[in-house]
């Protein structure tokens, strides 16, 4: 009897409406999302680039095991926004469904399919008794068998868009005011123009250095894709380019004021 | 009859006396450089009975996807008619229409599903796809094969020995078409279980074209002419 009583208790849905149309656990969802720390996605000409914020590892952890970007198959990564631990389980039920797809259609999922798909098991979770949202937005990169790179957004809501550049996390508004400004098809048409945007971009916000920054990019290489993550020396040149840059025009500005 | 007609394997058996509802059949398709061709017969013969002489053993899923009918003509027509749907739900899913091996996986695994249920489906998935011709030939237990050239049924063995025989790559549309009506007249000729009428269907990259309904026994005589006296 006693039994029955505590199940009564997770009939109730935990995610309901609002009397003003609000679905409160979704926006606090968002909320821890704006808490985590920030990841950036671009999507070039010929590739698609990830940067996400490296938050400062504590002296006897060892760094390596804090990565906020995940394969998802060989031509699909994700970077997340929010609570890590939510970020396992939709990575994994990503990871099978990637390869499920390969499976059962003989090709391998387009980027919109698995975006569908992630924001779909988020929206479940918005509407399921006994469960919470997932505290995460997820940007996903890649590209489809055409070849063609692509970027995609989820939210906890389980909404999804594609983008041509966004930002997630903590001071995501800065971060797109400036990729708005920024962002043209040509700066960003060869691989290291997109990557040096990605970099500008997470640097408004981010503390300069290799430390504190990771940076993925999937290319396709005569329809191979390949990940790669650039390794802290090719980052710290990188960023030198841009600080010599960033003096540049702040010369100019200077030079013309007077 | 003394016993009661029990149910067994594709049909009923009363003592000595069996009735197959079997399909008697013939189904072949192939690939050459300009398309596929599609060929079956529209024979149902139910034992020594012909039950029906105008079956239609092509099942058209969509406009890019043909299946042929072999085994249980409800199994083969209902399987078919969800494999459609499937189809036509992928399509308003994914904004692209579905291909050939994805579309013969679906049904494969749906048969798999059903193994040793007693279904009775051989079945050939054929269709134009952006990776090109697609022909798969997919049965009730589970097998899928893709290739260039299949023959299904109780007189694929005549129609491949017409096809291996003929059969080039490099042919002009009728040619290839000749073909498979050739083909198909040789099996209803000899096999019990097929005849009645040609069914051929041309499958090119702008979809399938029913070519037209021939009957046999005016190929018959078109192919073996009477001497004038």
């Amino acid at each position: 009897i006693s039994q029955k009583y505590i199940m009564s208790r997770y009939d109730r849905a935990i995610t309901v409406f609002s009397p003003d149309g609000h679905l409160f656990q979704v926006e606090y969802a968002q909320e821890a999302v704006k808490k985590g720390s920030t990841a950036v996605g671009i999507r070039g000409g010929n590739c698609a680039v990830l940067a996400v914020e490296k938050k400062a590892a504590a002296k006897l952890q060892d760094d390596r095991t804090v990565r906020k970007m995940a394969l998802l198959d060989n031509h699909v990564a994700m970077a997340f926004a929010g609570l890590t631990a939510d970020a396992r389980i939709l990575i994994n039920r990503a990871r099978v469904e990637c390869k499920s797809h390969r499976l059962t259609v003989e090709d391998p999922v387009t980027l919109e399919y698995i975006a569908r798909f992630v924001a779909g098991i988020k929206q479940k979770y918005t509407q399921s008794t006994g469960r919470r949202p997932f505290g995460l937005s997820t940007l996903l990169v890649g590209f489809n068998v055409d070849g063609t790179p692509h970027l995609y957004c989820t939210d906890p809501s389980g909404a999804y868009n594609e983008w041509l550049a966004n930002a997630v996390g903590k001071n995501d508004k800065t971060v797109r005011e400036f990729l708005e400004k920024m962002y043209t098809p040509e700066s960003v048409a060869d691989e290291v123009g997109a990557i040096k945007l990605a970099l500008r971009a997470i640097l408004e916000v981010v503390q300069s250095g290799a430390k504190n920054v990771d940076l993925g990019v999937m290319r396709c290489r005569d329809g191979v894709p390949e990940w790669e993550i650039l390794p802290a020396e090719r980052l710290s040149a990188l960023m030198a380019e841009i600080e010599a840059e960033r003096e540049a025009e702040a010369e100019k500005k200077r030079a013309r004021k007077e | 009859p003394t016993e009661l007609p029990q149910p067994v394997k594709h049909g009923l058996q009363s003592g000595n006396l069996r009735i197959n509802f079997n399909h008697g059949t013939t189904c072949l398709a192939f690939k050459y450089s300009n398309g596929i061709v599609v060929s079956v017969d529209s024979r149902a013969s139910a034992g020594a009975y012909i039950a029906s002489g105008t079956v239609k053993k092509v099942i058209e899923i969509n406009p890019f996807l043909l299946g042929t009918m072999a085994g249980g003509a409800a199994d083969c027509q209902f399987w078919q008619r969800v494999l459609s749907q499937e189809c036509w739900l992928y399509e308003l899913r994914n904004k692209e229409r579905i291909s050939v091996a994805a579309a013969s996986k679906l049904l494969a695994n749906i048969l798999y599903n059903y193994k040793g249920y007693g279904l009775s489906i051989g079945t050939m998935i054929v269709g134009w796809d952006k990776k090109g011709p697609g022909l798969y030939y997919v049965d009730d237990d589970g097998t899928r094969h893709s290739g260039n050239l299949f023959a299904v049924g109780s007189g694929s063995t005549y129609a491949y020995g017409v096809l291996d025989t003929c059969y080039r790559w490099d042919m002009t549309d009728d040619e290839a078409l000749e073909l498979g009506r050739r083909a198909i007249y040789h099996a209803t000729y000899r096999d019990i279980g097929s005849g009645n009428s040609n069914n051929l269907y041309l499958v090119k990259p702008d979809g399938w074209k029913f070519i037209g309904n021939y009957d046999t026994a005016n190929l018959h005589y078109q192919y073996n002419p009477v001497a004038a006296e």
